[in-house]
């Protein structure tokens, strides 16, 4: 387990010290937002209408930006290499690595988009939803985004290919965030955060191997 | 026989060469009768009129589609676990098949969405986890492109096509649960009426002949595939003697 703490903190470090990025995830997310009602107008009632749908987006797209760096800026430095010959799983750190870009990425987007859903003029009912919603939706973004980014390590442009993998993987991801959010706003309980909970917990759970393999068959070759 | 036997690909190449004129006639057989009866022979539905008959195309487009995927999933899981080319091959040879059989259900869709719903497109439950299917092979398809080396390509697609595999089921009842939240009454009644014998039987002809086309049409990209590496080997030694 130290190993694993070692990892994590080693990336939270890289990730928040200059040069990191995880700053600028938010800025994206925050500028996606902005465009959205420059795009189809200022009327409130219909942008509190798709705030939940509209932040859901950004957010998974904030959060795919910095993904593609997740494992290639080790596997360029040469130090995944000696994170695949720690006496640890490749599934640990896998693990460790899908952790820290969560509480990077994941999380600030979570604690930040309130205040974006108040641009959007939200009704009051939807905020705890859009909140738990993203708590709960953005560690499966993070750990099936990590099998992509562990796909497209050896590519020089991953980051192009990345989106066109994991964005469809990630469709239930949005249909049920954003289904919490509307069912919060219509005053039904559809079920949308206990589905959105199981893929959520599935998906952390499954995709530690899928990305450990994935980044074992790159350095493998 | 054992289908393992199959993996030596010299063997495949003299089996598929034996098979190949019989699914080429299959296909065509069946796929030219479907055609004369569905198009000529069906009447018109007493609702849809004569677009009905473009069901003829789309339904088993549909069907093939997803079962190149299968397919795909299945040869990559042979891929991965018993290391062989030939089964990286046929999991790189299904994917175009089964993106252009999905385009084909796809448009062929929208047509018949047009005069049926009044637009090309609706964001029915079955067209969208279509289109994501269709979204799915294109990174498929990306992904083996983008990755020089061959066998590494092959493995990294490989665990793509079994994630993909894994998350279909899911994707598709989240697509389906989306949209019976976001349209409450839809124009196409779940489960209707019965569809006739007459429609059935040419139906049944066509997804027969549709199969058989995409498994023959595998099979030429199979061998074409073994072909050209047997070729690149050949250059490698000529190019170092």
């Amino acid at each position: 387990m130290s190993g694993f703490r070692a990892l994590l903190y080693r990336d939270l470090r890289l990730a928040t010290r200059a040069g990191g990025g995880a700053a600028l995830a938010l800025a994206f997310f925050a500028a996606v937002a902005v465009l959205v009602p420059l795009g189809i107008g200022a009327d409130l009632k219909l942008l509190g209408r798709i705030a939940g749908g509209v932040l859901w987006v950004a957010a998974i797209l904030a959060a795919l930006l910095s993904l593609d760096r997740l494992f290639q800026a080790d596997y360029e430095d040469g130090s995944l290499d000696q994170i695949a010959l720690a006496p640890m799983t490749l599934e640990t750190s896998a693990a460790a690595k899908i952790v820290a870009h969560w509480l990077t990425t994941g999380l600030p987007l979570t604690i930040l988009s309130p205040l974006l859903a108040l641009l959007f003029d939200l009704p009051v009912a939807g905020y705890v939803p859009l909140l738990v919603s993203l708590a709960i939706g953005t560690p499966a973004v993070s750990a099936i985004g990590a099998i992509g980014a562990g796909l497209t390590i050896s590519i020089r442009r991953g980051g192009l290919i990345l989106p066109l993998l994991v964005l469809p993987l990630l469709s239930p991801v949005v249909i049920f965030g954003a289904g919490v959010v509307s069912a919060a706003l219509s005053g039904l309980d559809n079920g949308a955060i206990w589905l959105l909970s199981a893929f959520s917990l599935a998906a952390v759970c499954l995709a530690p191997f899928a990305a450990a393999a994935a980044v074992r068959l790159n350095l493998a070759g | 026989m054992n289908i393992f036997e199959l993996a030596n690909p010299k063997r495949f190449m003299r089996f598929s060469a034996a098979l190949l004129p019989w699914f080429w006639a299959i296909a065509i057989l069946c796929l030219g009768a479907g055609l004369f009866i569905g198009l000529f022979r069906v009447p018109p539905d007493y609702q849809q009129g004569q677009t009905v008959k473009i069901m003829f195309i789309h339904v088993p487009a549909a069907w093939v589609g997803m079962m190149a995927y299968a397919s795909m999933a299945v040869a990559s899981l042979f891929g991965l676990v018993n290391r062989h080319p030939l089964a990286d091959a046929a999991a790189k040879a299904a994917a175009p098949l089964g993106a252009v059989f999905t385009a084909l259900a796809l448009i062929t869709g929208s047509l018949w969405g047009k005069p049926m719903w009044g637009a090309y497109w609706v964001w029915d439950a079955r067209l969208t986890s279509f289109l994501i299917l269709f979204f799915l092979y294109l990174g498929y398809m990306a992904l083996w492109t983008a990755i020089e080396d061959e066998t590494r390509a092959a493995r990294a697609c490989a665990i793509l096509a079994l994630v993909g595999a894994v998350n279909l089921p899911i994707i598709k009842y989240s697509v389906d649960w989306w949209n019976t939240l976001h349209q409450g009454e839809s124009i196409f009644v779940k489960g209707g009426p019965l569809i006739a014998p007459v429609f059935l039987w040419p139906l049944f002809l066509m997804a027969f002949g549709y199969t058989f086309l995409f498994l023959a049409l595998w099979m030429v990209r199979i061998r074409t595939e073994i072909l050209a590496r047997r070729a690149r080997t050949l250059q490698l030694r000529m190019g170092t003697a």
